[in-house]
């Protein structure tokens, strides 16, 4: 167990009657990634707000770095970066004025920033552009610069606020690259995003955010078994072996044309070795077997779609997967 | 891109904590300033505009207006009433000049509120008011600039001040002061506004007071309400004090209460900036 480099308890957050945050409870352990996943006006960019000491809480506590956002915001700005949702750079200035302002604010050093913001120009395939005025940058062009500026310093909290969004395939692979390398180093990175796939490939944990509320927390893993949709495909080498299987998994459904059998499974290798051992009991012998996981797309729409037609949400409560792991 | 080189040192892991904030302020600033200044070296458009109201309402003001406006000033020859207007109307303009510069501020400030770079600036460890203090010295030189070019073209029509070198000096102190005074303001109304429209265009209230004070014509020509309103309101001192320091007409308590207004007005846009600075909502 790592000590949380972010810590919120009961965070709550209104503007005028809409209550926005509603009581949000987060850890994340130093040197993790945890991403907010959550639809438009999930309060995913509040969140991050107040972390980063933009915007203050109505209610509840919120640490980083043990340094809580409303008494020592100073404490808390000192270890983090933020990109932001939306780009936070001078349009007036060339990128490599706005990253060697950056560095100047970062007290790095004449020489140090000089060298620091060479790097990161390469690293971010800015060098070209770099003497050019952000006008004539393109949208990803003025993403990449933006996190860049956030990395000047090498914060060890960095928040990301839907990096990826309006990216390229190719540069939102970079940027997953990047995060990687991040992280590889020991930084601690909480993004929000809206694609599970991104979720998926960069988080350790997952916390999905809905209508102002934590409504599931844990690893990607432990998410895609928490909803139906999985199951077992078992294809046959004839009709006879498929009948045979079919009346012996009584709770499989059958598919004639493709000589398959589709049996309900929570993914895990016990269910699958119990469905394997009967079938060899009986001497039924599979062809083909392939094992479907719910994605997090089924675990978005299983936990957040769950709105009536009044638009009265039916929340959920909140899935608790610790100690789920064997 | 290459990914990111894995060594660094773990002591740079550490930014600079406590005490050690405080001695930045200074430093902040300075960045911050030359930040400004690098914008204005920039786009030099924006503060090129700013003078060109002030230049235009000069022009036709003399030009125009001057003749008949120049005669009817208390104890001048009607013949050269053109001459006389100029010289009368000049600490007017000036003013209208640093007022019409807080236009390009209050814009400038509410640009960086738009475009999330203040919002940057608050999530990093720099004081905010440094941020501040970059934004009101970077305008108050441009805003000096503006009225050294204005007070240009005011020369090359003629206009002939009488001020002995110190009188000099101490106008370009009051004129530096009201520039700064001003400055807090728009930077507040920058701050303050939603969109960078509405900056631009709140300050415009600044640039009709000299017109409602003794800039154009003397207050006591004013119908009752309005001379009450241009005896108290600041720009009047303003004006006088400039008008005297420039062209020996008496100066009276008139410097002390320019000083006093400016002040006031520096310290309430300083006090107001702080408060939204922390305040202010971000998108
Ligand atoms: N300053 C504000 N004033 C009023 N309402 C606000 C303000 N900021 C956010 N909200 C509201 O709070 C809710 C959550 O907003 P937030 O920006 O946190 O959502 P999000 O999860 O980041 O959404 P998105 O995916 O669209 O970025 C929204 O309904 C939004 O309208
Ligand atoms: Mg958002």
């Amino acid at each position: 167990m790592t000590t949380p480099a972010i810590e919120t308890h009961g965070l709550r957050k209104s503007y005028g009657d809409k209550t926005v945050l509603d009581g949000i409870d987060l850890s994340v352990g130093a040197g993790t990634v945890t991403a907010l996943l959550g639809p438009n006006g999930a309060g995913k960019t509040t969140t991050v707000h107040i972390l980063s000491t933009l915007v203050r809480p109505d209610g509840g506590t919120a640490l980083v770095n043990g340094c809580d956002v409303v008494r020592d915001p100073g404490g808390v700005r000192a270890v983090i970066g933020l990109t932001g949702q939306f780009s936070a750079v001078d349009g007036l200035l060339t990128g490599e004025e706005n990253l060697l302002l950056m560095a100047r604010l970062r007290h790095l050093g004449a020489k140090r920033s000089k060298a620091r913001v060479t790097e990161l120009l390469e690293q971010f395939d800015l060098v070209e552009a770099a003497r050019k005025p952000l006008a004539t940058y393109s949208g990803g062009m003025r993403r990449r610069l933006d996190l860049a500026m956030t990395l000047v310093a090498t914060p060890s909290v960095i928040f990301l606020d839907e990096p990826t969004t309006g990216l390229d395939p190719r540069s939102r692979h970079t940027m997953w690259d990047i995060v990687r390398s991040l992280v590889a180093e020991g930084t601690t990175v909480l993004l929000t995003t809206q694609q599970l796939e991104e979720a998926d490939e960069l988080a350790d944990r997952i916390a999905v955010l809905d209508g102002g509320r934590i409504v599931a927390d844990g690893t990607p893993d432990e998410l895609k078994r928490l909803v139906p949709g999985g199951h077992l495909r078992l294809r046959f080498a004839d009709a006879a072996t498929l009948d045979g299987a079919s009346r012996l998994l009584d709770e499989s459904a059958r598919d004639d044309a493709g000589l398959a059998l589709t049996v309900p499974s929570d993914g895990g290798v016990g269910t699958l070795r119990a469905v394997l051992d009967r079938l060899d009991a009986a001497k039924l012998e599979v062809d083909d077997l392939s094992i479907h996981t719910p994605d997090l797309d089924d675990v978005f729409f299983a936990l957040t779609g769950k709105k009536d037609q009044n638009g009265k949400k039916d929340q959920p409560d909140r899935v608790d997967m610790k100690g789920t792991e064997p | 891109m290459t990914t990111l080189s894995p060594e660094r040192p773990a002591a740079q892991r550490t930014p600079a904590l406590g005490a050690s904030r405080q001695s930045h302020v200074v430093a902040d600033s300075i960045t911050m300033l030359s930040r400004n200044l690098l914008h204005m070296v920039r786009y030099p458009g924006l503060s090129m505009f700013t003078i060109l109201g002030p230049v235009v309402i000069l022009l036709l003001t003399v030009f125009v207006f001057g003749g008949t406006l120049g005669a009817g000033l208390p104890g001048v020859d009607p013949a050269g009433g053109r001459e006389a207007y100029l010289a009368y109307v000049m600490p007017g303009i000036l003013l209208i000049t640093i007022a019409g510069s807080a236009g390009g501020t209050a814009t400038t400030v509410s640009m960086d509120m738009t475009e999330g770079i203040t919002a940057r600036f608050r999530t990093m460890a720099i004081s905010r008011a440094s941020v501040l203090a970059g934004h009101v010295l970077g305008n108050t030189i441009q805003a000096m600039i503006a009225v050294a070019l204005v007070l240009g073209v005011g020369l090359l029509i003629g206009f002939r001040p009488t001020a002995t070198p110190i009188e000099w000096i101490a106008a370009v102190g009051m004129i530096a002061l009201i520039a700064f005074a001003v400055t807090w303001i728009a930077v507040g109304m920058g701050m303050q506004s939603k969109s960078v429209e509405t900056a631009s265009n709140l300050p415009l209230i600044l640039m009709l007071l000299p017109l409602l004070g003794s800039g154009f014509v003397p207050t006591d020509s004013l119908p009752a309400g309005l001379a009450w309103f241009a005896q108290y309101q600041p720009f009047t001192p303003f004006i006088e004090a400039i008008r005297g320091l420039l062209l020996g007409t008496p100066l009276g308590w008139n410097p002390v209460l320019a000083i006093g207004w400016a002040v006031v007005i520096a310290v309430a846009g300083y006090s107001w900036s702080m408060l939204i600075y922390e305040r202010k909502s971000v998108r």
